[in-house]
């Protein structure tokens, strides 16, 4: 028993210093673990996987006081559009294909595995925008942080808001639907349509994910897929790696966390695929 | 102009320390009800259920807690976590009401709402 506990410690400190540093719920390294390492049912893991994903949300947002990488007014506008989209994917469940589901998403993942490559080519991390954007002025949402690796405030200019609005509302229907964390999907909306500079967009993906599992996590937890010998001790890993990971991010050159992001997603959108042809 | 302005950024600075400290004190008194849970656990080697069962009614946690029983301790926690991201909507709404930015308080207020529903859906 003891054992056991310290290994989910061990895999929660890693899971939520990775999960915080990309903003992703770190249930890509849980659920393996579960299933294939200590060999228990996939109900569990998801139960262990949406704790985690809290777990790495709220671990990074008490790592500081005041988080001014967040941009809080994105999140909770593009939150309507993920818990919305997480209802109506729980409420479709069998509706649509899920195999089909798996295939699209997972493609949807390598595509903007590609586009981050090429961002990263190019080298250029914010975007400056000539003309401002009218929706993004209505609602406030461009904004600026304080780059530690750069050690100078940054400003950015967010666009494309209902590309990002949709590709929300998508991936509150891929959690809704398949029981996924979809950060990456959210990382996506950010960065690759909305244009917010990866550093926020890893921030407020995090905040973003918590609220979205925080819904679906009281089903689990009633009934009964949230085992405490489990989830536990990968929930105080995770706390702790989470608070770790979302200081480590700050300091971090954003090019470093985009190069390691890459193969991450391009992992995950092939694993989707193979998923939903039935190779895996 | 200009002192009002500062005086506003001031305050904001404030309030969001003060959120923060809020979280803080959500995330540890979860942390506290798991790390006793598993604290018991070690200590009794008893999980206080039989055959790898454990509590999932919030009667059955309360019921658990009273006689010291290191699951119910530990359900509880994973309980209080699932909820610190709903606190950090709720605290988030008083923030933009504080700020008198009443489009966002309206839009967290929704995501708020929405979040009560998909409680309602889940538990029907």
């Amino acid at each position: 028993m003891f054992v056991h506990i310290l290994i989910f410690l061990l895999v929660g400190i890693f899971a939520g210093t990775m999960g915080a540093i990309l903003g992703l719920g770190g249930g890509m390294i849980v659920t393996p673990v579960i299933t294939l390492g200590v060999g228990l049912d996939i109900k569990y893991a998801i139960g262990a996987s949406i704790i985690a994903v809290i777990a790495t949300s709220s671990g990074s947002t008490i790592a500081f006081l005041k988080d001014d990488v967040l941009n809080l007014r994105v999140a909770m506008l593009l939150e309507i559009a993920t818990t919305v989209g997480a209802i109506l994917g729980a409420i479709l469940t069998g509706v649509i294909n899920s195999d089909i589901l798996y295939i699209f998403f997972g493609f949807l993942l390598v595509f903007s595995s590609w586009n981050m490559l090429r961002k990263l080519r190019a080298g250029n991390e914010i975007l400056h925008l000539t003309k401002p954007d009218k929706l993004a002025d209505k609602f406030k949402l461009n904004s600026s942080y304080y780059d530690k690796n750069l050690k100078k405030q940054i400003d950015y200019q967010v666009e494309h808001i209902p590309l990002g609005f949709s590709i929300m509302f998508g991936a509150g229907l891929a959690s809704g639907m398949l029981g996924i964390g979809s950060g990456a999907f959210k990382v996506m909306a950010l960065d690759n349509a909305m244009k917010m500079p990866l550093k926020p967009s890893s921030a407020t993906s995090n905040l973003m994910m918590g609220v979205t599992a925080a819904a679906s996590a009281t089903v689990y937890f009633f009934n009964g897929s949230i085992r405490p010998d489990i989830a536990v001790p990968i929930a105080l890993g995770i706390l702790v790696g989470a608070t770790i990971g979302s200081r480590v991010m700050q300091v971090l050159p954003s090019k470093v966390i985009r190069a390691t992001f890459i193969p991450v997603l391009l992992y995950l959108g092939l694993q989707m695929v193979l998923k939903g042809l039935g190779v895996l | 102009m200009q002192v009002n302005k500062n005086n506003a950024a001031k305050e904001m600075a404030k309030i969001e320390i003060t959120i923060g400290k809020i979280m803080r004190i959500g995330v540890l008194i979860a942390a506290i009800f798991m790390l006793l849970g598993i604290a018991i656990l070690l200590i009794t080697s008893n999980s206080g259920y039989s055959n790898n069962s454990f509590p999932t009614s919030i009667i059955a946690i309360i019921k658990g807690i009273a006689s010291m029983k290191a699951y119910a301790f530990m359900m509880a926690g994973t309980f209080f976590l699932i909820l610190t991201p709903v606190l950090r909507v709720i605290v988030s709404i008083y923030a933009f009401w504080k700020e008198k930015d009443m489009i966002y308080v309206y839009i967290t207020s929704t995501v708020l709402l929405i979040l009560f529903i998909s409680f309602l859906i889940g538990h029907n």
